[in-house]
């Protein structure tokens, strides 16, 4: 049966053998442990994870002056809610406005803002992603993510070569003025942090 | 390098195949291959721009059949060996052992250590800026141009921003020098800063997109000020 690792060059089960075999001598080699690797999987499973992201969005939806530190030095505006550490040293958040639409690639890797949107999907670390959003955004953007960016809106993409891990602060979406910042972390969606889809409405 | 990870507008890549509801990992071995990074790094295997470095070398036609954790075992392959830790020889005997027996188990270790790094990596990261004591060449407004030339070894000077011409609109600081490190080299910290390219400067006012701009992060040793 087809597994979602399988490739061209590998079945899921040669790959199973090899990182197993790996695994066994790191073990015994006092490098790894296999309370480690669960302990890792937890932590990206359950704990860090777009989830994080949509909290301080929604708070600088909802508290100008947090905003106003979130834009000027995410992480140590994120730091005040708990939230940072590994691939988010130095985050910076880049905001969507009426006239400017922001999104975020690597086009030599895969960096992404680990602490607010947890581990990359797949789709961001393959090729087609990585290749196409610096050279035609609009049609990546229209076509492949059904959300098209109106023409007169400047599109902005950042190219994560540095350290410096960036995101997006997406609108706060119209008819939310009674939502406090519970409800709006809900319409927060990891794709409207990376600037490749919408938040939910209401 | 000039290598096919450097993605950047090459064309043929087909479309974004987006996935509902993906799990964070696929696979269990999805698992032990994301661990292996920070485990490997704690064992002194790599820092991250080496790491980098290995994945790049790897067979071009390969990185791009494969998965993307299986180019994370790949650098813990490379890299194990070279520090004498993995026998390429001892590894193929082992796959060849669990292919035929999947279901045989793991050796058991305790180590308390190695989870409280985990935890605290997790939670504290490894920042790559540094101070310096260099004078920064540059300063936000400037008008500046990537040296055009190729190269080799690790550099994050990406083909398609080579040779071309933008405005810096920031300026971060002293930051680890990945072309240095991630070639084994010491740390050697540049001045790092966030290039704004237009699209018409990047692809030609024929084939740009219009209203679009690409911002691009740099350290000062690719740089030049625009003539």
């Amino acid at each position: 049966m087809a597994s979602p690792t399988d490739t061209r060059l590998r079945t899921q089960a040669e790959i199973t053998a090899r990182v197993k075999a790996l695994e066994s001598m790191l073990i015994e080699k006092g490098i790894m442990t296999t309370a480690a690797i669960d302990r890792l999987a937890e932590i990206y499973e359950n704990e860090v994870g777009p989830q994080l992201g949509a909290q301080v969005v929604a708070r600088a939806w909802t508290d100008p002056e947090f905003k106003e530190r979130l834009l000027a030095d995410a992480s140590a505006a994120c730091t005040e809610m708990g939230i940072g550490g590994l691939q988010g040293e130095e985050m910076v958040v880049v905001e969507n406005t009426d006239t400017v639409h922001n999104a975020i690639v690597c086009t030599l890797c895969s960096c992404y803002p680990w602490p607010v949107l947890g581990l990359p999907p797949n789709w961001y670390k393959a090729p087609a992603y990585r290749a196409r959003i610096v050279r035609e955004p609009r049609k990546v953007l229209a076509e492949d993510f059904g959300f098209p960016v109106p023409d007169d809106v400047e599109v902005r993409i950042w190219d994560s070569s540095s350290e410096l891990r960036y995101w997006v602060l997406p609108q706060r979406p119209a008819g939310t003025e009674d939502l406090g910042a519970f409800e709006l972390a809900a319409l927060v969606t990891r794709d409207s942090m990376i600037g490749v889809g919408p938040v939910r409405t209401p | 390098m000039n290598g096919v990870f450097d993605l950047g507008s090459t064309e043929s890549m087909g479309k974004v195949q987006t996935v509902e509801n993906e799990p964070v990992f696929r696979a269990e071995w999805e698992k032990a291959a994301f661990a292996m990074f920070s485990n490997c790094f704690r064992a002194g295997f790599f820092g991250v721009d080496a790491f980098r470095h290995s994945i790049e070398k790897m067979d071009a036609a390969e990185y791009l059949l494969s998965n993307y954790y299986e180019h994370w075992v790949h650098v813990v392959e490379d890299r194990g060996a070279q520090k004498g830790v993995i026998d390429p020889a001892e590894l193929e005997k082992r796959t060849q052992f669990f292919l035929e027996n999947p279901d045989a188990p793991l050796p058991e270790r305790e180590d308390p250590d190695l989870l409280a790094f985990v935890n605290a990596v997790v939670k504290s990261g490894a920042p790559a800026n540094r101070p310096t004591d260099k004078v920064a060449r540059f300063k936000v407004g400037d008008r500046v141009t990537i040296l055009a030339d190729s190269p080799h070894g690790h550099t994050r000077r990406a083909r398609y921003i080579r040779g071309r011409t933008g405005e810096i609109t920031a300026a971060h600081g002293g930051a680890i020098y990945p072309d240095s490190a991630g070639n084994d080299g010491p740390e050697a910290p540049e001045h790092l800063y966030t290039v704004r390219f237009t699209a018409e400067e990047l692809w030609g006012p024929e084939t740009a997109e219009p209203n679009n701009i690409v911002y691009f992060d740099v350290w000062e040793p690719y740089l030049t000020l625009a003539s």
